[in-house]
C-alpha cells in the first residue's frame, strides 16, 4: 500500500474515479502539482485543466473544472463540478457548450450570470483543449 | 332499490379512475427509482464536501467568514420544499403540520418563507405568512440549478443580514413507504467540532480564502441533497396514494357489483313472479 495513492475523483452527478493509482498530476491554482504516495497533506484549489492519472505505466487523462483536492499521505480525494474522461468527452458538445457560453457572455447579463457563465466557458474550453492535446 | 342503470354507470365511472391511479402509480415509482439513485450518486459529492470543509474550518473562528457568523436569532428564513401537484397523500399536510410545531416553538421570532412548490406557496399565501419568495418546478427544473438559486438567494439575505438564520425544511426519504418531514439548519453554517487529530494541511491558496471558495459549494451541496431526497419523497408519497387508490377502487367495484347482480336478480324474480301470477289468474 505504501507505494499507491487511492484517488476518488467525485462530482455532482457521480464518483467518476476511485481506484488506486501510483500518481497524480493536478491543475492547482498555483500551477500544476504531481503527487506521489506518502506527499505532505495538502488542500488547494484546482482550476479547469487536465488531471493525468498514471498507474503501472499506464496513463489516464481527465479534463476537470473548478474544484478542491484533499491529499493525505496515501489518498487524494478530488471534488469537482466537471470531471471528464479524455476517451468521454464529446468534442462537437463541448464546442457547442463553449459558443453558448460565449454568446451569452456578449448579452446583458447580471454579476452573478457572468460568474456562471465564465465557469461554464472554463469547463468546455478545458475539455477541448485536453481533448486536443490527446488527439491521435 | 338501486336503479340498474345507474350502477353500471357507476362502476364504469371507478373502473377509469382506477385506470388513472393506476398508470399514475405505475409512472410514480419509475421516476422514484430514477430520483432514488440521483440521490445516491450526490451523496459521495456532499460527504467529500463536507470533509473538507471540516477541515477548513476545523478550529478557526466563527466570525472569520460572513456565512459562519452566528447572531442572535430574532428573523429567521425557513425553506419550505412543497410539491408543485396534489394527489400523492400526506406528502404536504404532513410536512406543513411538522412545521406549524416548529413556528410555534419560535414564536417571537420573525419568520420569512423562501417557498419551493405550488402547494406550499398556496398554503402559506392562504394562511397569511410573510412569504419572501417562491419557486415552482421542483420536478422540471435540475436540482442542480434550483439549489444554486436557493443557495445564492438565503446567503445573500443572511449576509445582508436580512435574516439571522437560515432553516430547511423538506420531506426526508426513509424509504419507499416512509417519508418524515424534518427541518435542518442551514446557515450559519456549522463550523465543526475542531478535530481531535488536526492534519498539519498546507493550504494553497491561503485557508480563510479557501474557505471562501468552499461555503458556499457546501451550502449549494447541501440544499441539493436536500431537494433530492423530497423529489424522491415526493414520487414514493404518490406511489403510495395512488396504490391506496387503486386498492380502494378495486373494493368499490367489488360492492357495487355485487349489488348490481342483486338489483338485477331482484328485478328478474319480480317479473317471474308477475307472469306466474298472471297465469294463475288467467286458472281461475
Amino acid at each position: 500500500m505504501a507505494n499507491t495513492l487511492k484517488l476518488e475523483i467525485v462530482t455532482p452527478d457521480a464518483t467518476v474515479y476511485s481506484g488506486d493509482v501510483h500518481m497524480v498530476t493536478l491543475p492547482a491554482v498555483e500551477g500544476q502539482v504531481g503527487i506521489y504516495p506518502r506527499h505532505v497533506p495538502l488542500l488547494t484549489r484546482i482550476v479547469p485543466g487536465e488531471i493525468i492519472v498514471r498507474k503501472n505505466g499506464d496513463e489516464q487523462f481527465l479534463a476537470v473544472g473548478e474544484g478542491v483536492v484533499e491529499v493525505t499521505g496515501d489518498r487524494v480525494a478530488i471534488v469537482t463540478d466537471m470531471a471528464v474522461a479524455v476517451k468521454d468527452i464529446d468534442e462537437a458538445r463541448a464546442e457547442e457548450a463553449r459558443q453558448r457560453a460565449a454568446a451569452r457572455l456578449r448579452d446583458k447579463i447580471s454579476d452573478e450570470e457572468v460568474a456562471t457563465v465564465n465557469a461554464s466557458l472554463a469547463r468546455s474550453l478545458a475539455q477541448l483543449r485536453v481533448k486536443k492535446r490527446h488527439r491521435l | 332499490m338501486p336503479n340498474l342503470k345507474a350502477l353500471r354507470k357507476r362502476i364504469a365511472t371507478v373502473r377509469s379512475t382506477q385506470q388513472i391511479t393506476r398508470a399514475m402509480k405505475m409512472v410514480a415509482a419509475a421516476k422514484l427509482r430514477r430520483a432514488q439513485e440521483a440521490a445516491e450518486r450526490a451523496r459521495p459529492y456532499a460527504a467529500k464536501l463536507a470533509e473538507m470543509f471540516e477541515a477548513v474550518a476545523a478550529g478557526v473562528e466563527p466570525d472569520t467568514h460572513p456565512l459562519l457568523a452566528r447572531r442572535e436569532e430574532r428573523r429567521i428564513d425557513l425553506v419550505v420544499v412543497s410539491s408543485d401537484r396534489g394527489l400523492c397523500g400526506g406528502y404536504n399536510s404532513n410536512l406543513f403540520r411538522h412545521l406549524a410545531k416548529f413556528v410555534r416553538e419560535r414564536a417571537g421570532q420573525e419568520l420569512g418563507l423562501v417557498v419551493v412548490g405550488r402547494k406550499g406557496f398556496e398554503y402559506y399565501r392562504r394562511r397569511g405568512t410573510s412569504i419572501v419568495s417562491q419557486q415552482v418546478g421542483i420536478l422540471t427544473t435540475p436540482p442542480a440549478t434550483m439549489a444554486a438559486a436557493l443557495a445564492a438567494e438565503v446567503a445573500g439575505r443572511f449576509e445582508r443580514e436580512e435574516t439571522d438564520a437560515v432553516y430547511l425544511a423538506y420531506n426526508r426519504f426513509r424509504s419507499a413507504i416512509s417519508q418524515t418531514p424534518g427541518v435542518v439548519p442551514l446557515l450559519p453554517v456549522a463550523p465543526p467540532a475542531a478535530d481531535e487529530r488536526p492534519v498539519d494541511y498546507i493550504f494553497e491558496p491561503p485557508r480563510l480564502e479557501l474557505l471562501g471558495r468552499l461555503v458556499p459549494r457546501y451550502l449549494e451541496a447541501l440544499v441539493t441533497q436536500a431537494l433530492l431526497e423530497a423529489i424522491a419523497s415526493e414520487h414514493a408519497a404518490r406511489m403510495t396514494a395512488m396504490g391506496n387508490a387503486t386498492t380502494n377502487a378495486t373494493d368499490m367495484i367489488g360492492a357495487l357489483t355485487l349489488s348490481m347482480n342483486r338489483a338485477r336478480q331482484a328485478t328478474i324474480t319480480k317479473e317471474l313472479m308477475e307472469v306466474v301470477g298472471g297465469a294463475e289468474a288467467l286458472k281461475g
